[in-house]
């Protein structure tokens, strides 16, 4: 019986599944919103990269949500890993054995890629409206080199209390610089409240680099938080 | 055409990294596979001219996780046993 239950509801995906396979057909030009998209945001708010533009301005309030669902992470892995900090008494710290030292390859690897991986995060972050990335992958990135930066060298103390005040600070001038573009611009986290500039300019298109540095500041703070909580 | 071909590949690649991410019986091969899917799935959104979606894929499928997973893997008793 369940057996045929289970045919019926694959039956019925198929057949919602088939329609879009067979009546795909690809796109020859872009839509109409993207058109839109791709016309306005090199002319209105300068920023050659259209995917950057639109998530740091015309999608702002929807990036404020995406950090602060990241932050609640953060936050609450901070709240759950940190009781066992306490005292030796608890069972993680009674069982946990020495783990394995690293292995050659990756301590000597890490030497090599990390100066390279922090590098190219911070290029991502401040080029993110004139190439492709932005703050959020910049911050991946960054967080990236801190995740091989603990598997390289074990021993390394993260300043969880730097990272916290860092986060928070950009966290809090992220949110500043939405309330400035309700009095200086169109809105809340409208990016005109500074100068558009030269088109293609590594300064330009208003307050996008700045929002996209502290979002990838903030991003990759949290994330390497979340990471040295998992190791203890 | 060779284009095409080229992402039939890429998307084969997604689809057996993938399988063999769920098969294979290390611990390692299996995680090392999945990163290998997350990287394929990047190079298939820089074909369809999506760079900043690649690049997210790349930094946190194919990097974070999988150190993440690397990391588990050595903390736990898993990695001791192969």
């Amino acid at each position: 019986m369940t057996r045929v239950w289970a045919a019926i509801v694959v039956f019925l995906f198929g057949a919602v599944f088939a329609g879009l396979a067979v009546g795909y057909s690809e796109r020859t030009a872009p839509s109409e919103l993207a058109m839109r998209y791709l016309e306005q945001v090199p002319a209105d708010l300068g920023a050659a990269n259209v995917v950057t533009g639109i998530l740091i301005t015309y999608r702002g309030f929807d990036t404020l949500g995406e950090v602060a669902v990241l932050f609640m992470v953060a936050a609450s892995v901070g709240m759950l890993l940190s009781g066992g900090r306490g005292g030796s008494t608890s069972p993680a710290a009674v069982t946990a054995r020495p783990a394995r030292p690293p292995s050659e390859l990756v301590v000597n690897g890490a030497q090599v890629v990390l100066p390279i991986a922090f590098l190219f995060g911070a290029y991502v972050i401040v080029n993110g409206h004139l190439s492709a990335g932005g703050g959020f992958q910049g911050g991946a990135v960054v967080a990236s080199g801190v995740v091989l930066l603990v598997l390289g060298r074990p021993s390394v103390v993260l300043d969880h209390g730097f990272l916290s005040v860092t986060e928070s600070l950009a966290g809090v001038l992220y949110v500043t610089l939405g309330i400035l573009g309700l009095f200086f611009a169109g809105g809340f986290l409208d990016s005109h409240i500074l100068p558009r500039g030269t088109f293609g300019a590594f300064v330009s298109a208003g307050a996008i680099p700045l929002i996209s540095a502290l979002l990838g500041i903030k991003v990759a703070a949290e994330l390497s938080v979340i990471i040295d909580r998992f190791r203890n | 055409m060779l284009q095409e071909l080229f992402v039939i590949l890429i998307c084969a690649g997604i689809i057996v990294s993938g399988l063999l991410a769920v098969t294979l019986r290390g611990v390692t091969a299996a995680m090392v596979s999945s990163g290998l899917a997350s990287l394929f799935a990047a190079v298939s959104y820089v074909l369809l001219a999506a760079p900043d979606v690649a690049m997210a894929e790349a930094a946190i499928g194919a990097g974070l996780s999988t150190l993440v997973f690397l990391h588990a893997i050595r903390r736990t008793s898993a990695g001791r046993e192969d």
